[in-house]
């Protein structure tokens, strides 16, 4: 295992690449050029759309055009009697077959098509399928909906009132738009501290509904084989084992008669877990007509209906020693869950793992209270790269320890120092009860500012400021924690989340590895190779992942909340050293020695005080598979099987400062430097690694300063396409700068714990907090995102307001 | 309609309907489907291929209209089992995850080198910023494009050594 623990924080990037892991050996971690690529820029990916069988007809979906609304009828006929039109359907025609809701991933209840009434704009009406996709659309416009207006709730505020109208009349005995409550933390704990605290520091804050919007929307292919009755089912989808045992259990169908394939996937970023109402119209739509039947959704319909992240309204406070000693954090928190629960969180956590919003700091209590309520607005929850709500939890606190260093009037990096968590506290149980695995928090901090040059900054500002210039500096420090997760405390409606894996190696040496777990853009052809690799010592070159394809994989709980490396990474580095365990055995037979006296050199054994005698895996290889005897009681073959149970979740964190000039005319932000220091314990490959981050700090300065799904008063989502939901292009962020310390986590096989979501949570905090500092001139603690120019002028002239 | 072009050279000919998208007459008729359908508003990008030498936003280009005119799409970039230099430079610097945007923003980036061997950041970052990639955070897709402009200029300057060398 090459895990650098004592290594010291390594700067990269500050010019280029990072080359210090350029390894050119045989098997292995280190930078390693994708096994992906070579398709997709050739433009020979394999994505959803791209499926294309004979006789596939077209599928569209007829949405809602309002937030609330009772369905008083819906005629068909002209659209039936559409010449390319092969079948028209409607919430009804499904309840008839018992198809018209679905569970959700979190146990709620959604709506395929809407029976009783729609109850967010752009919630599926009917469904039509015709020979093309423009027929299919056309015939839409001829389906005749008549609704009858309901009074809608938008404003989560005014949720629970008493003569709030009710959204949920569908479930028994519901009387209210009350969703669920949670708490954790000690609640009486925290009061008392805060009772006694020199300084209590309080602010309102506002994560705003945003979107992950993968490039690629959601869609699928369905296939249904008339004579064994067998469904195969391409799908935009993060979970295709989850999906499958889920459809079994919504359609009735038998498992083993269904296979969903997850192919090349155009980004997922969460928004690719849950199950959506196309994906069953689509698999009805194929039992029905006994045709392969394709839906993909339009840019417009993924924004308005599929799965939203954050939504949180939370109230912070902060409590501590006028020295600046954080005691207690306490928050209240306002969750918009919208009109169907579709969060896809383990079952005991309602909020995700928002519960690690107490830092990375050292306190004496800590307590949070969370409702969440439904409101006409689109389902979803938990997207968006957001490590099961860390996103939240930690843009609240960082945000919150930037108020206690406003209040202070103290530098937020002595701030924060003067409360990280110190490194012989590992294990750290925080105050809300997790587990933190492995932490050195101020070598990371250290970096950064040394890679950042704080110091000269800080000078830097001070000059500007004197001539009216407006530049900030923004500091977060965050610590992740993923890598669900341990199956006695998490499931997804009962499904464990635990991993599955089998790696085979062929007579001649070369190896498949069967991951539960699949890529949207991860590189886990080339990293899964890769863990194999340094464990049994076959090139990376020689070993073919095969993923996302539930006939060909073992079960998984599938890729999203950064769990493909923590969870399914350490299945097959244990199922390679299963494997290499009976290598061994058969290297004992081989030369003829006891297993003692073997040494494990990667890729072959060696008899212990005469290498020259040894065996390589490959011998091996073909000795498991050939005529020869083999040691007593050893089959052959050269194959393994694991499904690996996560002891604990893993502890990835960082920290990262960002650099904002704001034009005082305009108040447009400008983020000048981003300086990234990321700790994911032990790196496979540092070029997947610094891209992942890259790509995160691409999404948090977007939330930060552009995006957000917004409503009007009749809750008409007004950010349904690309011209008003803004993402960032190459234009408004800058060259990244990334460095990494290394502290592996001792409970991870490897010693690696998840990077996936890091940057998009550890990001936004630092580029509000940068942009909070550029005003500190016009007096100014907070401001909501997203921090857009107009937004910023308000805030200039005292006039912050939150955006919803 | 019947309509005719030129697709990464070679001719075809299709009966389509008038209000055929480009990008669909692509990926439906000719089932080249490196080229993307990714927003509908000429916004994203993932779409991009060229008309007669300029990139253009297939979504939002009629298939009609491109009819007697030059469509080079992703697919034609690789010439005779030779990738493009772009292709090895997306490849080499990681400027591309999940591939999505991967064939439009190699269109542009081509386009770009063609008339710029030798592009700054800030020019770089210009040319792709009518295109979104939500997976790398552009950095990889600027080095990319630079390493791809300075092999060009590599082997330029080989050809022209050896072209030098043999003429004397």
């Amino acid at each position: 295992m090459t895990v650098t623990q004592e290594r010291p924080g390594v700067v990269e990037d500050s010019d280029d690449m990072d080359h210090a892991d350029n390894d050119h050996h045989p098997v292995g971690y280190g930078r390693m050029l994708r096994k992906e690529d070579p398709r997709f820029i050739r433009g020979l990916g394999q994505y959803c759309d791209d499926v294309q069988l004979p006789g596939m007809l077209h599928l569209a979906i007829l949405r809602a055009p309002l937030a609330h609304a009772r369905i008083v009828s819906i005629d068909i006929s002209a659209a039936e009697a559409h010449p390319k039109v092969r079948l028209v359907v409607t919430g009804a025609m499904l309840a008839e077959k018992g198809l018209a809701w679905m569970p959700t991933l979190s146990g709620d209840v959604q709506a395929v098509l809407a029976t009783d009434k729609v109850r967010f704009q752009g919630q599926e009406v009917a469904f039509v399928v015709a020979e093309d996709r423009y027929s299919a659309r056309d015939a839409l416009e001829l389906i005749d909906v008549d609704y009858e207006p309901l009074p809608v709730v938008i404003d989560v505020r005014t949720a629970l009132a008493p003569d709030a109208p009710l959204i949920r009349d569908d479930l028994e005995g519901k009387t209210d738009n009350h969703c669920f409550d949670w708490e954790t933390g000690d609640k009486d704990a925290t009061e008392a501290v805060f009772a006694a605290a020199d300084v209590v520091t309080v602010q309102d804050m506002v994560y705003p509904r945003v979107h992950p919007a993968p490039m690629e929307t959601c869609g699928a292919v369905a296939d249904v084989d008339r004579v064994s009755g067998k469904l195969t089912l391409w799908s935009t989808t993060q979970a295709p084992h989850a999906h499958r045992t889920l459809y079994a259990i919504v359609a009735g169908l038998p498992e083993h008669k269904i296979r969903v394939i997850s192919p090349d996937i155009g980004g997922g970023f969460g928004n690719k877990v849950p199950i959506y109402p196309g994906y069953v119209c689509a698999i009805v739509g194929s039992l029905l007509i006994h045709k392969p039947v394709k839906w993909m959704e339009d840019r417009s319909e993924n924004l308005v209906s599929t799965g939203f992240a954050r939504d949180y309204i939370m109230r912070g406070e902060i409590a501590a020693t006028k020295e600046g000693k954080i005691l207690a954090i306490r928050t209240h928190v306002l969750a918009d869950h919208g009109a169907f629960n579709g969060t896809a969180a383990p079952v005991k956590y309602p909020a995700g793992f928002f519960g690690v919003f107490t830092g990375s700091y050292d306190i004496d209590a800590a307590y949070c209270q969370m409702t969440a309520v439904y409101t006409n607005k689109a389902p979803g929850g938990v997207a968006y790269a957001c490590s099961f709500r860390i996103t939240e939890a930690v843009y609240l606190v960082e945000r919150l320890v930037d108020c206690l260093a406003y209040d202070l009037e103290m530098d937020p990096v002595a701030l924060r120092r003067r409360n990280l968590i110190q490194p012989e506290q590992f294990p750290y149980t925080s105050k809300t009860g997790w587990v933190y695995d492995s932490g050195e928090y101020e070598r990371a901090l250290d970096l950064t500012l040394e890679m950042a040059g704080y110091d000269e900054l800080r000078r830097e500002q001070a000059e500007k400021r004197e001539r009216g210039e407006l530049m900030g500096i923004g500091l977060s420090f965050f610590t992740e924690a993923v890598g669900a997760g341990p199956r006695k405390d998490m499931d997804i409606l009962g499904l464990g989340m635990a991993d599955g894996c089998e790696l085979r190696v062929h007579p001649t040496g070369k190896a498949v590895v069967r991951l539960s777990v699949q890529s949207q853009g991860q590189g886990h052809e080339t990293t899964f190779a890769q863990i194999v690799a340094e464990e049994i010592g076959i090139p990376p070159e020689d070993i073919d992942v095969v993923h996302g394809d539930t006939d060909n994989t073992p079960f998984g709980l599938g890729t999203y909340g950064s769990r493909s490396t923590p969870v399914s990474g350490a299945a097959a580095a244990l199922v390679a050293r299963k494997v290499r365990d009976k290598a061994r055995i058969i290297a004992s037979g081989m030369l003829e020695v006891s297993v003692a006296d073997l040494d494990w050199v990667k890729g072959s054994f060696h008899v212990k005080g005469d290498p020259g005698r040894s065996v390589t895996i490959q011998d091996i290889a073909m000795r498991a598979h050939g005529a020869a005897d083999l040691p007593e009681g050893i089959e052959g073959g050269l194959e393994a099987q694991i499904c690996y149970n996560p002891e604990n979740l893993t502890y990835p964190f960082g920290a990262y400062l960002c650099v904002v000039d704001i034009d005082p005319g305009t108040a447009v932000v400008k983020v000048r430097r981003f300086i990234a220091v990321d700790d994911c314990g032990t790196r496979i490959n540092p070029m997947i690694i610094e891209g992942q981050v890259h790509g995160g700090l691409a999404d948090g300065v977007g939330m930060a300063l552009m995006e957000m799904i917004s409503f009007d008063e009749n809750g008409t989502c007004l950010s349904g396409s690309f011209m008003d939901y803004l993402i960032p292009t190459a234009l408004e962020v800058p060259h990244w700068e990334t460095g990494h310390t290394v502290t592996p986590s001792p409970h991870h096989p490897i010693g690696a714990k998840g990077v996936g979501e890091s940057a998009t949570v550890g990001s936004p905090p630092a580029v509000v907090n940068a942009v909070i500092d550029a005003l500190k001139p016009y007096g100014v603690r907070h401001a909501d995102m997203p921090l857009t120019p107009s937004r910023v002028w308000d805030a200039m002239r005292g006039q912050a307001t939150p955006p919803i | 309609m019947q309509v005719s072009m030129t697709v990464n050279g070679e001719q075809v000919t299709r009966e389509i309907e008038g209000r055929l998208l480009l990008v669909h007459f692509l990926r439906d008729e000719l089932r080249l489907t490196g080229t993307h359908w990714g927003c509908d508003t000429s916004n994203c990008g993932t779409c991009v291929a060229w008309l007669d030498g300029e990139p253009v936003k297939t979504c939002t280009v009629l298939a009609a209209m491109a009819g007697g005119h030059e469509v080079r799409t992703v697919e034609g970039l690789e010439q005779d089992g030779v990738l493009d230099p772009v292709q090895e430079g997306f490849m080499q610097c990681h400027g591309l995850q999940c591939g999505f945007c991967t064939p439009g923003m190699l269109m542009t980036c081509r386009a770009l080198l063609d008339r710029d061997p030798d592009p700054s950041e800030a020019t770089i970052r210009e040319a792709i910023s009518g295109q979104i990639c939500r997976c790398t955070g552009y950095t990889s897709i600027v080095r990319s494009v630079q390493w791809a402009a300075a092999k060009e200029r590599e082997t330029a300057l080989h050809t022209q050594t050896e072209t030098v060398g043999s003429a004397s």
